[in-house]
Formats: structure tokens, C-alpha cells, sequence
């Protein structure tokens, strides 16, 4: 241990940059937060007075809640969200694997393959995605949206794990092939622990945009038993009023599960690495 | 896959059983972009048609405003849509009729309760099929802050130059900004702008034809001076206007801090809500003193029948209802501002949307003029006219060259004016 | 693994992924894709091969509006690795030091913006910009650089950077994500090799930590790459699909989504929104293509 890494000087200059930035990266949010808490008139009047007395008002909430089950909506977000991270995952992972252990022919030309798919906005192939939603009649159910964030997610997972992948050790994963282990043992139990830290970065980055997306549940799963949080919130948003407390409202609430899924990646993230159990 | 089969043979099964038994429990669902209406069908609209017409019951499931005919566009090709379709005027919907989406509805006893001018946003150009039961039409105007004007000592004006008057004389005040309007969102300059003030210089409908059949051009006196009153309009603006968006305006002026709002009547209910004020509203005014007045009253929306349905029946039940002199009584009188197009004699109660709707005595009607045929190639008139507009009133751009960067625009399409 | 008969574990690996992934991507965009060949008339789809793309980047009213995206896009690009991929850099690095402390808490809030669907994050800013409810102008003012503001969401020279920066404060959580991953990969051993040999703070992050993450930098480049190249959302957000002012914000997303779904009274044209997604199509393809062949295969990786 040396001098640098403990010099207390560097450490409140670290300190230092990243108070000013998380103030940055809060101040909006914390502008959205107190302004969901007041009435119209006090939003626009003093958008950043807390709110006191006069302008506390929860009719965003209120509204929220009596419009549409937002309990309902919110299951729903999550089972996508989860049900559509676990098999980006898995599927993901195992791809990258494939492209990364072994050479075969084409090996390249598959990982290509594999990425066409962010290169294309998916939005343009709606009407083909819907009409084999509909001929399978998987319209209205959240297979129907898990199986496209499935879809969508992969390229970017194996784009990232495969990366990932190719700087895991090959000394370990000989020593395991010494020992009689199959190429599906390796993979899940030497190689998956390593690269926590990488899948838990793709489920995050997974997980925003199918959290957020409001474009397939509204072409795909419209009906209200199947509605997600971001198309029951899209009530509010109207074609000339927008009802803007029950939208900041909604939006609010929104950003919890996805904090807590994040805080708990973010915690794979750390143990993976910390665990040390394979290094 | 087997499964999916029986399960679909034994709902068909089902439903015939169900038919069979008694032509009723048909759901209808409706496809609109009206978000903003939803309360209204639930608690209002839809209870009374149901009370009238028992196992027939109808859902109403507003999408995305923005992303409408994205969405219902993908459903109808998929075959997911609704039953009934809320209409856009003309091209979007002739489309649709034309793709074998929407069915003709010509012969619907209703549609008799509708003069030709008010279907003809959902006509075939030749005027033979009409694919939609026209629902409401919108009226351009300006509403005002009415304790503002009486603060001041300002009346209501009716020639561009006391309009200018008003204008200066609030400005000279101070404590009001003179007019709320921005141009972020682009279209506020073009519908509230230019399509409001516009008719009484093309002199309505006479020059909307005119321009259709190629002996008037964008270039010509009567279609430029739109754009230059607006170009006079920047410095009567709020600070920082042009990162002024649409709902920006509307608080803006329903806070008491703008005295003039060049409006939409759909502003009406809204507006009611949140103002806490007196509000007044005059027509566009005219540019000379004497002059006939025009307004743009506009045929906004209408209801047509999915050519996939398997409930035709139930929804022609519907739509004559939505063409009854009942449902025009209903529907103005809870969305004051949405006027209705029926011949049907209908009492307004709201004393505003009553003003905005007695200029159909004073003045000439008229539609947007950009709507009907014009925007129909590449580029897209309505959509240049948003941008000409802004530019026009950010002085980016001089009323002249706009003009005629519409007008080559137009021409590079469209025979008629070549 | 040097037998020669079929490798079974290979197809199993790579089965779920390409399958669904074909089936569900592939094939719809692709399908969608040789739309662009095709144009109609009289609702008949009809053959026209590359009429499309000629008119695209042959007629003028096409192809100023594709290159004026296309510029754009660059610029775009252009803020988020000048600005967003540095500030990601910097900020995994400092949340790296084991010695630092609420590390977790920084973490968390750096990344809350990420987490924010579009509406909120249009609204919240342009709240915050605004010129009429005075959050920006009135905080200026309070530090005397009142006279510093202007509406620069409404403004041709300063709407694209604006917007773009506010892209960067969204999205500066996922470069730091993954470096970080990187950093705390570095197993320690390396670093305190380097400690004995007198490489030390700054200078351990250049020599030492830097080229070990490397490969991450260049992953983060392509995915920017990507990202910005496909964006769409924030504009539409908080412009409109016609990016005002005058089309100073439009990008290829924006342009493509115009053209393909149609907008206000536009209609959509699948034909032309077909050619044009194509056109991203092969520039994306050409950067990817570039990190993987000219990029990732030189760069030296590392295994720990």
C-alpha cells in the first residue's frame, strides 16, 4: 500500500467532483419529486418552492390511483421486466460463451449476425412482429412483449458478454476440462460466477428501456389486464391537456422498482467481484 | 399449437352458441387518439347509448395521441385494431378507406343529418362513398383575459390595425405579456397562427378552392399576408418564445400572465378548469374595417366502422346513434369547443364555446386550408407550413421567401399549380 | 475440443439466443428492410429496385434533409464522446478507490437519470430551460450571469448541443457502469506490482489501469455509436417528429420515423422509411464492422 491511495487530499477532491455531479444528476429529478407534490398552479408559478401549506396537494396521486389498477400495471411492468432480464441472460450468456470458448467456422460472421439487431431500429418490423403475435394469439399477454425484449436484448447482451467472456482465464477453464468436467459444467459453474459483474451490468442496461418503453405494450398488449405502468400513465398525456400532477406522479412512483432492481444488480456487481472465490 | 387450436374452436364454439341464443353481449371496442375524453366516454357518452341499446356494451381505449395512426395504422395491417375507428380528416382516413380498412357508411340512416360540406373530410374526392360519421368540428379564434380587458380599458377588436392597438397598448402596460404563443412546438404557429387569421385574407373557402385548382398561388397577395401579420407578431410574445412550448402557452395564459391567447375552441373546457379569471373570445380580425369576416371551422374528427369487424351490425347500431341529434346534444355539451357538424339544433350552456359558435352566423366558414388535397406529396404542405410559420414569426425568415419556398414546394407535386 | 465430429454443446449454447432472436428480429426487420425495393401504386406493391435510394440521395428535397440528419447525428455523436464518455471515465475511476466511501450511495444516484423514462426527463428539463417559469434564468441570475441565458431548446445554433447534453446527463450512468465493472476487475495483484515498481495515482491509472480497461472504452464507443445513431426518443420527446426549430434537431431516428409512420397529416411511407432505415443501416454496420475487424481483433486483451 502506498502513499497515493491514502492521500486524504486526492480523497476529498474525489469527494469534491462527485458531490457536484450527483447534485447535477439529481437536481431534475429532485425538481420532478417536490413538483408532484403540489397542485397545478404552484408547479408553474414557483416550480422550484418545496411544497408548503398552500400548494401541498397529492391530487396526482389521487388521480393516479383512481384512474386504472395501478397495482396491476405495476405487476405487469415487473414480470416483463424480470421474466424478459432472465432469459436475456441466459440465452445472452450462453451465446457469448459459445462465440468466445470456441472456434468454429463462422464464428465471427455469427457474432456479426448476432448484432444486426441493434443496428436496426426494431420498431420498423411492428407490423410483422404484431401479425405473428396475432396468428399465434399471443396478443394481450405479456409473452407477447417478453418475448420481444427478449429478442431486442440479445444482441447487446452477447455483444457485452462475449467481450467479457474472452478475458476469463483459459488456465481455469483447462484445469476443468482436465479434471472430466463438461463443456455445460464450465460454463455455469466457472465461467457464469465470473462474469457476474458483466451480467449485471447488461440487465441494467437491459432493463431501462423495457421498463420505460411505452411503443410494444401499446401495439402489442393494449388490453387493461396486460397494461404496463408506462401505458397506464399514458392516460394523462392527452391530446391538448395533459394532466402533468398525475403524470409526474405516476413517472414518480415509477422510478422505485426500477431503483430496487438496480440496487440489486448493482450489489451482483460488487459481490462478483469481491467473492474471490475464483480468483 | 394443438392447444391453441382447441382453444380457439371451443370460443368459436362459444360465441356461435352465444349468437345463437340472443344477438346480444357484443363488446365494441373504440380506437381513439382522444385520451383527454376518456372520463367523458366512460361516465357520460357510453352509459347513455348502453342504456338505450341493451347487449351492446362499448369500451372506449384512447391511445397514445402522439403515436395514433403509428399505432392504429400497425393494428388495422395486423388485424388487432377495434371495431370503430376515430377518424382523422381527410387524407389520413381516405387512406385507410382506400387500404379496404374502413368501410363505406353512405348508407346509414344518420349520415342524412349531414350537410355535404360536413362529410367531405371523409369522402372520396369524387364524393361517392362517405367512410366516416362526422363527430365535431373545431373554431379558431382568440380568447382573452377578460378582467385583463376591462382592467385596461380595452375592447374587443375587429380590424388587424385595433388588434395592433390592443397589442401595444398591453405591452405599454406591462404587467401582461400581450399574446401567449410559442413557437418550440411548430404547429401552434400554424394552427393558432396562420389557419386562424389566414381565412379572412384568402377570403375563406373562395380562396382554399382557388389555391386546389391551381388559379390562386402561395405567392399571391392574399396567401403572403397571413405571414405577414404573423411576422409582426414575435414582438408581442412572451421572453424566450421560441423555447415556448404548447402547454408552456396554456399556463402562461391561464395564469393570468398573458392577456391574448390565439386560440383553438377545444381550449374551452380546459380553460375552465384552471382560470381563475373572466374570459372573453372575438374572431380573427379583419384587415380592413367593412370587410366580411371569415373563420376557420374546422372538421376535426368523425367515427368510422373497421371493415374487420365481426360486430358490423352492433356498430352500425352505434354510428347511427353517433349521427342522432341525441348524441350531438351530449357530446357539445360536455366538451364545450367540439362543436357538433349534425344539422341537429343544439343548445349550448357554455357561454364561451355559445360565442365561438355564433360566428357560424356572422362570418363565412371555412377549413384549414392546407388539409383537404394539398398535403398530399412530398414535401407535405401542412407540415412546411408549421415550419414556415415559425421561421416566419422568429424573423428567420422574411414572409416573401417563405411564401415561395411554400409555393416551390407545392409545385414540385402537385399539377395543378405547376 | 479438437475432435472433428459436430460439437454439440456449440448448437446448444447458440440455439435459444439464435432462435428467438431470429425469429423475432430478424426476420420482421429484414422483411421490412426489402420494403425499400418496392413502392406503391394503386394499392399494388410494385418492383422498383433502387428507385428508392436514388431518389433518397438524388433529389434534393430528399437528400438535404437526409445529409442535414446525417450531420446532425454527427454532432451528436461527437457531444456524447467528447462529453459523456469521459465524464463516465472519470467518475467509475473515482468510485473505484476501495478507500472511497459512500461509494454504493454516489452510485446510485449518478445512475437515477438512466433510469427515467423520456416524458419525465423532456418535461423536467425543459422546465428547468425554460424561459417563462424561470428555473434557469432566475439561477443564473442569482449568480450574475443573468445576461447568459437564452432559450436554448428554441434556438437553431444551440437546440442540437442542448439537447444532446441533456442525452449525455440521462445516459453518463452506463459508461460508468461498465468501466467500473472493468476497474474492479483489475485484480489487485496487478496493481501492486506496479505499486513496487513505483507507479503510483495518476500515473497507475494511465500505464496501468487505462490499458487493462481498453477494451471496455471500446465497447462503450460502439455501443455510443450505436445508441446515437438509433436515437430517436429524447428529440421526439421534447421537439416533436419535426426536431424544430427549422429541423436543427433532426437525426436519422427522428427523419426515419417521420418518414416510415408518417406524421400529422404526412402519411407514412414504409417504401421510403424502408430505404432510409437501410441508409443507418449500412453506417451502423460500417462502424461495427470497423470495431470489430480494425478495432477489437488489434487490441491486445488481457486475461486475469
Amino acid at each position: 500500500m502506498n502513499k497515493a491511495r491514502r492521500n486524504p487530499f486526492n480523497l476529498a477532491a474525489a469527494h469534491g467532483i462527485l458531490i457536484v455531479y450527483t447534485i447535477i444528476a439529481l437536481f431534475p429529478v429532485f425538481v420532478i419529486l417536490i413538483n408532484s407534490f403540489k397542485e397545478r398552479r404552484s408547479i408553474f408559478r414557483e416550480p422550484l418552492a418545496l411544497p408548503h401549506s398552500e400548494s401541498f396537494s397529492t391530487v396526482g396521486y389521487e388521480t393516479v390511483f383512481n384512474q386504472g389498477d395501478f397495482f396491476l400495471y405495476f405487476q405487469n411492468s415487473l414480470i416483463v421486466t424480470v421474466a424478459s432480464l432472465f432469459f436475456v441472460l441466459l440465452f445472452g450468456a450462453m451465446a457469448a460463451f459459445a462465440l468466445a470458448e470456441y472456434k468454429f467456422k463462422g464464428n465471427t460472421l455469427m457474432g456479426l449476425y448476432l448484432a444486426l439487431g441493434i443496428m436496426i431500429p426494431i420498431r420498423i418490423g411492428t407490423v410483422a412482429i404484431l401479425e405473428m403475435m396475432v396468428s399465434t394469439g399471443l396478443v394481450n399477454t405479456l409473452w407477447a412483449l417478453i418475448l420481444v425484449y427478449t429478442a431486442q436484448g440479445l444482441p447487446l447482451a452477447v455483444f457485452i458478454l462475449s467481450e467479457f467472456m474472452r478475458q476469463v482465464s483459459d488456465d481455469l477453464k483447462n484445469a476443468g476440462r482436465i479434471d472430466g468436467l463438461s463443456e455445460y459444467t464450465i460454463f455455469f459453474r466457472l465461467v457464469l460466477p465470473l462474469v457476474r459483474p458483466a451480467m449485471a451490468t447488461v440487465a441494467v442496461f437491459n432493463m431501462i428501456p423495457i421498463w420505460n418503453d411505452l411503443w410494444f405494450p401499446l401495439i402489442l398488449a393494449p388490453a387493461e389486464e396486460t397494461k404496463t405502468l408506462t401505458l397506464g400513465s399514458q392516460v394523462f398525456i392527452g391530446q391538448f391537456v395533459t394532466d402533468w400532477n398525475a403524470v409526474l406522479s405516476a413517472l414518480s412512483m415509477a422510478i422505485l422498482p426500477v431503483m430496487v432492481l438496480y440496487v440489486i444488480f448493482s450489489r451482483q456487481l460488487i459481490r462478483g467481484i469481491t467473492s474471490g472465490a475464483v480468483k | 399449437m394443438s392447444r391453441t387450436k382447441l382453444t380457439a374452436g371451443l370460443l368459436a364454439t362459444t360465441m356461435l352458441v352465444g349468437t345463437a341464443a340472443s344477438a346480444q353481449d357484443v363488446t365494441l371496442t373504440i380506437e381513439s387518439w382522444r385520451n383527454d375524453d376518456l372520463t367523458l366516454w366512460q361516465d357520460v357518452i357510453i352509459p347513455a347509448f348502453e342504456a338505450e341499446h341493451p347487449g351492446i356494451s362499448v369500451q372506449f381505449t384512447p391511445s397514445a395521441p402522439a403515436e395514433y395512426n403509428a399505432v392504429l395504422n400497425s393494428k388495422l395491417d395486423a388485424g388487432s385494431a377495434g371495431d370503430l375507428i376515430t377518424c382523422r380528416p381527410f387524407d389520413a382516413s381516405l387512406a385507410l378507406y382506400e387500404a379496404g380498412h374502413l368501410t363505406d357508411l353512405s348508407d346509414l340512416d344518420a349520415m342524412a343529418n349531414f350537410s355535404d360540406v360536413a362529410q367531405s373530410a371523409w369522402q372520396t374526392d369524387d364524393g361517392s362513398a362517405t367512410f366516416c360519421m362526422p363527430m365535431a368540428s373545431v373554431i379558431h379564434g382568440f380568447i382573452y383575459n377578460a378582467d385583463a380587458f376591462a382592467e385596461l380599458g380595452l375592447e374587443e377588436p375587429t380590424t388587424v390595425d385595433e388588434f395592433f392597438a390592443v397589442l401595444d397598448a398591453i405591452e405599454e402596460d406591462g404587467n401582461y405579456i400581450p399574446m401567449a404563443m410559442g413557437t418550440a412546438d411548430q404547429w401552434e404557429a400554424a394552427t393558432m397562427g396562420y389557419n386562424n387569421i389566414g381565412p379572412n385574407y384568402w377570403r375563406g373557402e373562395e380562396g382554399r378552392l382557388a389555391l386546389i385548382a391551381g388559379e390562386q398561388s402561395l405567392t399571391d397577395p392574399e396567401w403572403v399576408g397571413p405571414l405577414e401579420q404573423l411576422a409582426r407578431w414575435g414582438d408581442y410574445l412572451g421572453r424566450g418564445y421560441e423555447a415556448q412550448t404548447y402547454p408552456d402557452s396554456q399556463n402562461l395564459f391561464t395564469l393570468g400572465r398573458a392577456a391574448i391567447y390565439p386560440a383553438g375552441s377545444w381550449e374551452i373546457t380546459g380553460f375552465n378548469a384552471q382560470a381563475d379569471f373572466a374570459m372573453g373570445a372575438f374572431a380573427p380580425p379583419v384587415p380592413n374595417a367593412g370587410d366580411e369576416c371569415y373563420i376557420s371551422d374546422h372538421t376535426d374528427i368523425a367515427i368510422g366502422l373497421n371493415a374487420a369487424s365481426s360486430n358490423a351490425d352492433a356498430a352500425r347500431t352505434f354510428l347511427n346513434w353517433v349521427g342522432s341529434a341525441e348524441f350531438a346534444e351530449i357530446y357539445a355539451n360536455a366538451l364545450p369547443g367540439f362543436f357538433p357538424l349534425s344539422n341537429a339544433e343544439v343548445t349550448l350552456e357554455d357561454p364561451l364555446a355559445q360565442e365561438m359558435i355564433s360566428w357560424r352566423a356572422e362570418c363565412n366558414s371555412s377549413i384549414r386550408s392546407t388539409y383537404q388535397i394539398l398535403s398530399r406529396g412530398t414535401p407535405n404542405l401542412e407540415n412546411e407550413t408549421w415550419n414556415a410559420s415559425a421561421q416566419v414569426i422568429r424573423g428567420a425568415e422574411a414572409p416573401a421567401d417563405a411564401a415561395a419556398r411554400l409555393q416551390e414546394g407545392l409545385a414540385s407535386w402537385y399539377e395543378p399549380q405547376q | 475440443m479438437r475432435q472433428s465430429r459436430i460439437k454439440w454443446h456449440i448448437i446448444v449454447f447458440l440455439a435459444p439466443a439464435v432462435l428467438v432472436y431470429t425469429a423475432i428480429m430478424i426476420v420482421p426487420l429484414f422483411n421490412t428492410l426489402r420494403l425499400s425495393l418496392f413502392t406503391e401504386v394503386d394499392q399494388e406493391r410494385v418492383y422498383v429496385g433502387l428507385e428508392n435510394f436514388r431518389t433518397l440521395f438524388g433529389d434534393p428535397r430528399w437528400s438535404e434533409s437526409f445529409w442535414n440528419a446525417l450531420g446532425n447525428n454527427f454532432w451528436f455523436f461527437f457531444i456524447h464522446m467528447l462529453v459523456q464518455n469521459p465524464i463516465g471515465i472519470l467518475l467509475a475511476a473515482l468510485l473505484s478507490n476501495p478507500r472511497l466511501r459512500f461509494s454504493a450511495l454516489y452510485r446510485t444516484a449518478i445512475f437515477v437519470p438512466t433510469i427515467l423514462s423520456f416524458v419525465i426527463v423532456g418535461f423536467a428539463w425543459k422546465l428547468i430551460l425554460s424561459p417563462i417559469w424561470g428555473i434557469a434564468p432566475e439561477m443564473l441570475d442569482a449568480v450574475g450571469l443573468g445576461f447568459l441565458y437564452q432559450p436554448w431548446l428554441g434556438l437553431e445554433e444551440t437546440s442540437l448541443t442542448t439537447l444532446a447534453l441533456i442525452s449525455v446527463w440521462q445516459f453518463v450512468g452506463i459508461p460508468m457502469m461498465l468501466i467500473y465493472a472493468a476497474l474492479l476487475s483489475i485484480p489487485d495483484e496487478i496493481l501492486e506490482a506496479g505499486e513496487c515498481d513505483g507507479i503510483t495515482g495518476m500515473s497507475a491509472f494511465w500505464k496501468i489501469k487505462l490499458p487493462l480497461i481498453l477494451p471496455s472504452i471500446g465497447i462503450i464507443s460502439i455501443l455510443t455509436f450505436v445508441g446515437n445513431f438509433n436515437a430517436f426518443d429524447l428529440i421526439y420527446a421534447a421537439q416533436g417528429a419535426l426536431a424544430g426549430p427549422n429541423f436543427a434537431t433532426d437525426i436519422l431516428g427522428t427523419f426515419m420515423y417521420r418518414t416510415f409512420f408518417g406524421f400529422q397529416l404526412q402519411l407514412g411511407d414504409p417504401h421510403m422509411g424502408s430505404a432510409i432505415a437501410s441508409a443507418m443501416f449500412v453506417i451502423i454496420l460500417i462502424g461495427v464492422c470497423f470495431y470489430l475487424f480494425a478495432i477489437q481483433s488489434r487490441m491486445r486483451r488481457y486475461q486475469f
